[in-house]
């Protein structure tokens, strides 16, 4: 069962880079990277709604696939910095 | 068919009707204003054309024709073209100097030829079924024509949304076809035949110039300055674009050096800080002297020439850069002007994209994909793009290191591009994915010269601009079409064949010089400018896009376009997205890449779908 703030990202992802709110449009460990969701002007929009909505501040060497890549990884990013 | 095409010659208009054949003129007088008239025959009436455009060495063509028996009736480049048919038959192109779009009917073998420029400057249509052929300057003669109707070809979508523009022989017209850049078609004995008498080709490895640099620079200039002189030939005042960059400030040099007593040169600038060029503009017309006019471009002026922009264009768009360009052809109007030379084909010709550089830098970085400092060459080209500290490395090769397994392939330095934009395919509606093949990149390789492989990579990224954006895009959404929508002639010296085949057997060293390109023509033309437009970083021509077009208040025919029902109603793509994505530009002050082109694009079509496919073509 998705956490609310798994939601969260989901929504922002579906609505923002696939214009869709069809769930099933993107699995919640795919790639944002491979899948060619985002592009590097995509991944600064990811940090701003990660710091103006989720409330958690992103520093420079945080910014690494590990941690923003897929919708479970920011989820799990923003809960540790929470 | 005539009147629909009106704005691209107000002064006059002629026919000619004979049994089986119609031909019809809306003209632009500029060489022999008084006599010019067309149609124009040969001596016996035999052969019979109708052209747009200009041949630039008609004088030294006339003086062999005189030589060789013909006599004329006018002193214009028209009725050289009559001559030379007869004279040499469908040959007779290839001693053509110019830009042209020609209909010739020649009534002894009752043959129609149309037959296009060699790059595709002036643009010719055509549609055909088992009785008619019909013809055009562009689509709105046919569909006045009565013989084809306005209906989207889905592949050519497909096309736009890969390439930026559909690849010729297709439009974005189910029906409607153009002829090729450097083609002839030959309508005889009822059926029709094509016939490529040109083409962008490249030298296989070891057939090179040789020559040191300056040698090939003091040609290349030579060359350009002849190209330049041919044309200013013109019964009406020239004048020249200058938008502060090297391409036109060279040209604009060029010009002067032909001791012309006045120049008039014509800008735009941009209200955004972030596009506007106009201090090098200044910086120019007082260098080189000439009288500069120029017009501002707000972001309410984008909006308020949108509708007109894509009813001139004919076609969807991705970026507003066109718009700009109907604005600064009014302004030429408006100065009573009606011919400019205009510097484009320089960044194809000589080497001057961020593209060929990027994917020289690419290729530098395959060669070791794991390296952390070699895509920091890609920062010289992308300063905005911040390299440090290694972050953003996957994200950068996400993008640029994308297919470093097929860095000899044809569409190499393209594909990143093509990717990015073939992600507006998303959009599609359910019902009209299921009518599209999409495999653009694929019919273009099959389509291409065959001899590519034996090319040197970097003209391999070069032939691809030329047949790609070239055509479809620079000379035509952005060219052609945006000065004859104020019904001005543009003239493009960088384009003239010599000049690209001198240039297509230069070593690509001395195009792109390591990171700094069109090395030849800045060391040819170092001498006649300042230091500062040479050594000024590229900065490409754009304009505000969906921050001009997303707010209600400055377009209000956008809501209406974009509405769900409109979206629907078209078919083109899915209305749940396209809201989704209004929205998206409405919240956000600056949209990325991708999204700027998906909300021009999206709102291009539906543009072009009210006015041709609803508006049943009337004039806007």
């Amino acid at each position: 069962m998705a956490s609310e703030l798994q939601t969260q990202v989901r929504t922002f992802i579906l609505e923002n880079y696939l214009f869709t709110d069809d769930e099933s449009a993107l699995g919640p460990d795919e790639s944002l990277l491979d899948r060619g969701i985002v592009d590097s002007t995509g991944m600064l929009e990811i940090i701003m709604f990660i710091e103006d909505e989720l409330g958690v501040q992103v520093a420079d060497e945080e910014m690494i696939p590990e941690n923003l890549d897929s919708v479970n990884r920011i989820a799990a990013f923003v809960g540790r910095k929470r | 068919m005539v009147a629909a095409i009106r704005h691209r010659g107000p002064d006059d208009e002629g026919y000619f009707v004979a049994p089986g054949i119609g031909l019809g003129h809306a003209r632009l007088s500029i060489i022999d204003v008084q006599g010019g008239k067309q149609p124009i025959h040969n001596e016996d009436e035999s052969i019979w054309i109708c052209y747009n455009g200009e041949v630039f060495n008609y004088i030294e063509l006339r003086e062999d024709l005189v030589k060789r028996g013909h006599s004329f009736y006018t002193s214009t480049d028209t009725e050289v073209i009559a001559h030379m048919y007869e004279e040499f038959g469908p040959d007779f192109v290839h001693k053509l100097n110019g830009q042209f779009a020609i209909s010739l009917w020649d009534a002894n073998r009752q043959r129609l030829l149309l037959v296009r420029d060699r790059v595709g400057i002036l643009p010719l249509y055509y549609a055909s079924d088992d009785d008619h052929l019909v013809f055009s300057s562009e689509v709105k003669g046919l569909l006045a024509s009565g013989h084809v109707s306005a209906e989207l070809d889905p592949t050519a979508l497909d096309d736009l949304l890969t390439f930026w523009c559909p690849v010729a022989p297709k439009t974005i017209f189910a029906g409607v076809q153009q002829v090729r850049p450097g083609e002839m078609v030959i309508l005889e004995n009822g059926s029709i035949t094509t016939r490529q008498y040109w083409d962008w080709d490249y030298p296989a490895d070891g057939e090179f110039l040789q020559g040191d640099p300056q040698g090939l620079a003091d040609e290349l200039e030579d060359l350009l300055s002849d190209a330049t002189r041919i044309r200013l030939r013109a019964d009406v005042p020239v004048g020249a674009y200058l938008s502060g960059g090297l391409d036109s400030s060279s040209l604009v040099a060029l010009i002067k050096k032909q001791e012309l007593s006045e120049l008039r040169t014509f800008s735009i600038a941009f209200e955004s800080k972030a596009h506007d060029e106009s201090s090098y503009q200044a910086e120019m017309s007082q260098h080189l002297g000439t009288q500069h006019s120029r017009i501002r471009c707000s972001q309410q002026d984008i909006a308020g020439k949108f509708m007109s922009s894509v009813w001139h264009g004919e076609s969807p768009i991705l970026r507003t850069a066109p718009i700009p360009m109907n604005l600064l052809s009014g302004l030429v109007r408006q100065n009573d002007f009606k011919v400019v030379l205009t510097g484009e084909g320089a960044d194809e010709v000589l080497g001057g994209y961020d593209i060929f550089k990027e994917a020289k830098v690419r290729e530098f970085w395959s060669r070791n994909s794991d390296s952390a400092w070699r895509p920091k060459l890609l920062q010289r080209l992308y300063p905005y793009l911040d390299f440090s500290g290694g972050r953003n490395q996957a994200y950068l090769k996400n993008f640029f290191g994308d297919g470093f397994d097929s860095i000899d392939q044809l569409s190499f330095a393209h594909q990143p591009r093509w990717n990015m934009t073939s992600q507006i395919k998303m959009f599609y509606s359910d019902e009209f994915k299921d009518s599209v093949v999409q495999d653009a990149p694929a019919r273009f390789e099959a389509a291409a010269n065959r001899a590519w492989p034996s090319w040197r990579r970097f003209n391999r990224w070069e032939y691809v601009e030329a047949k790609t954006i070239l055509p479809g895009y620079i000379l035509s959404s952005q060219g052609d079409r945006m000065l004859m929508a104020n019904s001005v002639e543009g003239r493009f010296p960088y384009l003239d064949h010599r000049v690209i085949e001198f240039a297509r057997r230069l070593p690509p060293k001395f195009k792109m010089r390591g990171m700094c390109e069109k090395y030849l023509l800045k060391r040819a033309m170092r001498d006649c400018l300042p230091e500062s437009i040479t050594n000024r970083t590229k900065q490409p021509y754009r304009a505000p896009n969906a921050e001009a077009l997303a707010s209600e208040s400055e377009f209000d025919e956008m809501a209406d376009l974009l509405s769900p029902a409109s979206v629907a109603n078209a078919g083109y793509f899915d209305p749940g997205r396209v809201s989704m994505l209004l929205n998206k530009a409405r919240r956000s002050r600056t949209l990325g890449e991708r999204d700027n082109m998906a909300f021009v694009g999206i709102l291009s079509t539906q543009a072009w779908h009210r006015l041709f496919v609803e508006g049943n073509n009337e004039q806007l």
